[in-house]
């Protein structure tokens, strides 16, 4: 087991309690907040190398968002640690009963490469923040960025406490030999599977952020133009390598119409008449990855784009319209600048549709009648939803991030972070006086004890009354 | 074994009805299971002492009382928890609607354990309902009085599609837990959880697993040992040890051990009387495997008091094993039964770092005049809960999460946390289809203009 040795030496500096104080994790977090301040420049080229991420973007999403995170970490950090005191019951007036944010103790963050900085970074903060020791683990895929991060992480962090793991399957496998007291993945369903099964052999908890198809209803009363510029952004942003990118378009025959010149429109004012010069958008983050989604090109007809250059990994931002519930497109989630349209009747059949289909990690909606929005969020689950425009949910971190079924198992962002890295221990710290109240509890039993012990535990519905 | 597909897929088209989804439809249900309780106690009670021995008031405490207080408490809450829960927003967000939803999670599965039939199922059950899901029960075929009676009793009362209850031992929950569900509760020991989350895992179900471990007990040299000692013997012995927060072994210094079980042997007195075996309150280990298992613990240890067996009627009386070895078997697996092992330890420092050489416990418990001590064990240990000066008293503070960590388990339930975990938390953020002038600046083309605002 070649990383035994390191698993067990972060073990012992959990056990030494190194990580506890708030003052070590504050000495941690602000660290990071020094790397990403120092390697801003590195972090925008590794990933412009990685996947073309146009610095907009990269300073958006690895830099800014991240920063943000740790921030309010550091704002709050002090009281997402202290014990959370409950309401008692009536027995229990004297004591002192509280939630105690205990660390799991060694954990380990996977992280996917379409957001290699943001998507270890962000669940990093909240570990460190709930005083665990972490390994992290980046995606060998986005492999400018796993050098930098290999490279230069561990001048920041303890050593002792935090680690980075560099490979692929194999060496990802074997690390998932060993025993952790959290993991947190980020990948596609069929990983995070095998990631649960390792897990179940040590019963470790695990958080999983997974992926779908999200899809984007677009009813018939809309602001065409406003619709087609939000669609377009979140489609295309990181050229469609993000799992909450809107996947795919359900609406009207007519609406696909009025739609597609918007959405030309939006696509030109976005990245200029060919695409491929502008330096606001992406490439596909891999050779495999480019000729996956070129395949997807042939389903529907090709209304905007369809341009590829394989040199440059590069597909032009495309819609498809009249795509087929059959058709390629609709098989997998497409993670790349691809939007398919699929028509349907009306907003039953949308939602029939959406049912009908594994939960996704969002779910869309636009529409001038806020009743229709309202309607699709009741009537369709996901992990998160949005109506009349794309991805900003997930930018919110008073909300919760995660999906439902195959889309995820968990949440984070903000405070969701640390929690989902700290064990919520109840704890009762009772008085040892007053021993004559207990009595009532202890054999022999007898119907008195039994009708005192029923008063004093018992929760009443409002409006009844208990005759002793 | 077509069956178990059957139950669960009749369980999941009832769900998709939406008819579970409705306020008014789940506390109707919840209803329903109070009249059911109280109209069936007698049943219910006389099933818990068929199973383990429990006389009418251990078993009404230990499962009725907790079960309609929780009924009450999640009837009159249920509004406020299932409301949306607005979130502060950020500035790019000021204007919009941002709050989490709570939704149901569609087909979850509870599987019971036996040493507190009918709690154990009923609970989960009560949280589950809450939140909208369609339920699949599973009681443990071990204790099979209470089996047999929730299965005919839940169909009485509830929506028979919803919340099928199916019986059945090892090879019906192996075929059970092949379906897919959308969350599974497991109570149950660490072995049978890592089955149970191997299988969750092929359909990505998120689980709830409430397993066990040996719960240490510290007791300071400066203490109460009448009292601590009392409150020890009713935690330990209560349901004949088979508890899963029950004190599993006793740490303390070699100096106060004897008081200990002096303490404890008074204590014993006092509950069950000079012949344990005739005492009503005193329960009976639920089958021969574990009295053999739980005898065969005793082997070459030094038994201070107790250590009769009768193994007709699956009797083992209350028994202190003193000066017990670390290494020993009594010490290596939850014992869920009435031997209480002191083990001794020179200073509070070796106690914590015996229980951290250790496996996460379900339960912690330390004894102590010296609120600090207390505290320093709490904040240099990790368990599922603590109680402070007393033993089990934190199972019965609904606003405290119940549950495990490592191996005694992971998740947490009773109260709203159990509502929270049937629940899906959905992000919502509602924004104007107007106000498009804001939304320019994160717009291609970029600039370092847009970046700086």
């Amino acid at each position: 087991n070649p990383y035994a040795g390191l698993v067990s030496h972060l073990r012992a500096s959990w056990l030494s309690g190194k990580t506890r104080p708030m003052e070590y994790r504050m000495a941690q977090l602000e660290a990071l907040g020094r790397f990403l301040d120092d390697k801003k420049q590195e972090i925008l080229e590794a990933t412009e190398l990685d996947m073309g991420k146009p610095s907009f973007e990269a300073f958006f999403s690895e830099i800014l968002l991240c920063k943000n995170e740790l921030n309010i970490t550091l704002n709050n950090l002090y009281h997402w640690m202290k014990d959370e005191h409950v309401n008692k019951n009536l027995v229990m007036q004297l004591d002192s009963a509280f939630i105690r944010k205990d660390p799991y103790g060694v954990v380990l963050i996977i992280a996917p490469w379409n957001y290699p900085i943001h998507l270890f970074l962000v669940p990093l903060i909240g570990a460190i923040a709930a005083g665990n020791c972490v390994i992290v683990k980046p995606s060998e895929i986005s492999k400018n960025t796993e050098r930098l991060v290999a490279e230069t992480l561990s001048c920041y962090l303890d050593s002792d406490c935090f680690a980075v793991v560099t490979g692929g399957v194999p060496e990802t496998t074997r690390l998932l030999e060993n025993k952790f007291d959290y993991i947190f993945f980020t990948g596609i369903p069929p990983v995070g599977r095998i990631v649960m099964a390792a897990a179940a052999k040590h019963l470790t908890p695990v958080t999983l952020e997974l992926g779908g198809k999200n899809p984007c209803y677009v009813s018939d009363t809309c602001d065409v133009t406003n619709v087609a510029r939000r669609v377009a952004w979140g489609r295309f942003f990181n050229a469609g390598q993000t799992c909450v990118a809107p996947d795919y378009l359900l609406c009207t025959l007519e609406m696909q119409e009025k739609l597609m010149p918007a959405l030309r429109e939006a696509i030109t004012e976005f990245f200029g008449p060919n695409p491929q010069e502008s330096p606001d958008f992406g490439r596909m983050v891999s050779d495999k990855q480019f000729q996956r989604i070129r395949a997807l090109l042939g389903s529907g007809r090709v209304a905007i784009g369809g341009q590829t250059d394989e040199a440059e990994r590069y597909i032009a931002p495309t819609v498809l319209a009249d795509v087929l519930p059959s058709d390629p497109a609709m098989q997998e989630e497409i993670f790349g600048p691809i939007l398919p349209i699929v028509v349907v009747a009306n907003m039953d059949e949308a939602i029939d549709f959406i049912n009908a289909r594994p939960r996704p990690l969002a779910v869309y909606a636009f529409s001038c009648d806020s009743k229709v929005v309202n309607q699709v969020l009741e009537r369709t689950s996901s992990g998160g939803f949005c109506g009349n425009d794309t991805l900003m949910h997930v930018t919110l971190t008073s909300l919760p991030f995660g999906g439902i079924g195959n889309s995820s198992l968990g949440k984070y962002h903000g405070k969701f972070t640390f929690d989902t890295f700290s064990h919520h221990r109840g704890c009762l710290h009772r008085s040892m006086g007053l021993e004559a109240l207990n009595a009532p509890r202890y054999p022999p039993y007898t119907q008195q004890k039994l009708g005192l012990l029923t008063a004093a535990f018992e929760v009443k519905r409002r409006g009844t009354c208990t005759l002793l | 074994m077509d069956k178990m597909r059957q139950v669960v897929e009749r369980a999941r088209a009832a769900f998709n009805s939406g008819r579970s989804r409705s306020l008014e439809f789940r506390i109707q249900q919840l209803k329903a299971l109070e009249r059911m309780v109280n109209e069936r106690e007698k049943e219910i009670l006389a099933a818990l002492k068929a199973d383990l021995h429990k006389c009418g008031h251990s078993a009404y405490s230990q499962e009725i009382i907790g079960i309609l207080g929780e009924l009450a408490l999640t009837m009159e809450k249920l509004p406020s928890w299932a409301a949306p829960q607005p979130v502060k927003r950020n500035l790019l967000t000021m204007r919009d609607e941002a709050y989490i939803g709570y939704e149901p999670l569609g087909v979850v599965l509870i599987i019971g354990a036996w040493n507190y039939p009918f709690v154990l199922v009923m609970q989960p059950l009560i949280g589950a309902i809450a939140a909208g899901n369609a339920v699949v029960v599973k009681p443990s075929e071990v204790s099979e009085n209470t089996a047999r009676l929730v299965a005919e009793l839940l169909p009485q009362y509830l929506d028979k599609d919803l919340y099928p209850v199916v019986t059945g031992g090892v090879p019906e929950t192996t075929e059970l837990l092949t379906q897919r569900f959308d969350h599974i509760l497991y109570t149950g020991n660490t072995a049978v959880g890592k089955i149970v989350m191997a299988a969750a895992a092929k359909h990505l179900t998120p689980v709830t697993l409430e397993l066990g471990g040996k719960s240490p007990c510290y007791i300071d040299k400066d203490c109460d040992l009448t009292v601590a000692c009392r409150r020890i013997t009713w935690g330990k012995y209560m349901n004949c040890g088979q508890t899963c927060i029950a004190p599993d072994y006793i740490l303390c210094d070699p100096s106060i051990q004897s008081k200990v079980v002096e303490n404890i042997k008074e204590t014993l007195k006092e509950f069950y009387g000079e012949d344990v075996k005739s005492s009503p309150d005193y329960e009976r280990i639920v089958n021969k495997r574990h009295f053999n298992r739980v005898k065969n613990l005793l082997e070459g240890q030094k038994i201070a008091h107790g250590g009769e067996t009768d193994e007709a009627s699956c009797f083992i009386a209350p028994t202190i094993l003193t000066d017990v070895s670390p290494e020993s078997k009594v010490m290596e697996e939850e014992i869920f039964g009435p031997v209480l092992p002191i083990v001794t330890v020179k200073s509070v420092e070796e106690a914590i770092e015996f229980i951290n050489l250790r496996e996460k416990p379900l339960a912690l418990y330390v004894f102590s005049n010296n609120k600090q001590l207390i505290k320093r064990v709490i904040s240099q240990t990790t368990s599922g809960g603590v109680t402070g000066n007393d033993v089990i008293m934190h199972f019965f503070l609904s606003t405290l999460p119940f549950g495990g960590v490592g191996h005694s388990g992971m998740g947490a339930y009773h109260g709203k946390y159990s509502f929270e975990t049937f629940s899906h938390r959905r992000a919502c953020l509602i924004k104007d289809l107007r106000m498009e002038s804001a939304n320019k600046m994160r717009y291609p083309p970029g600039s370092q203009k847009k970046l700086d605002w």
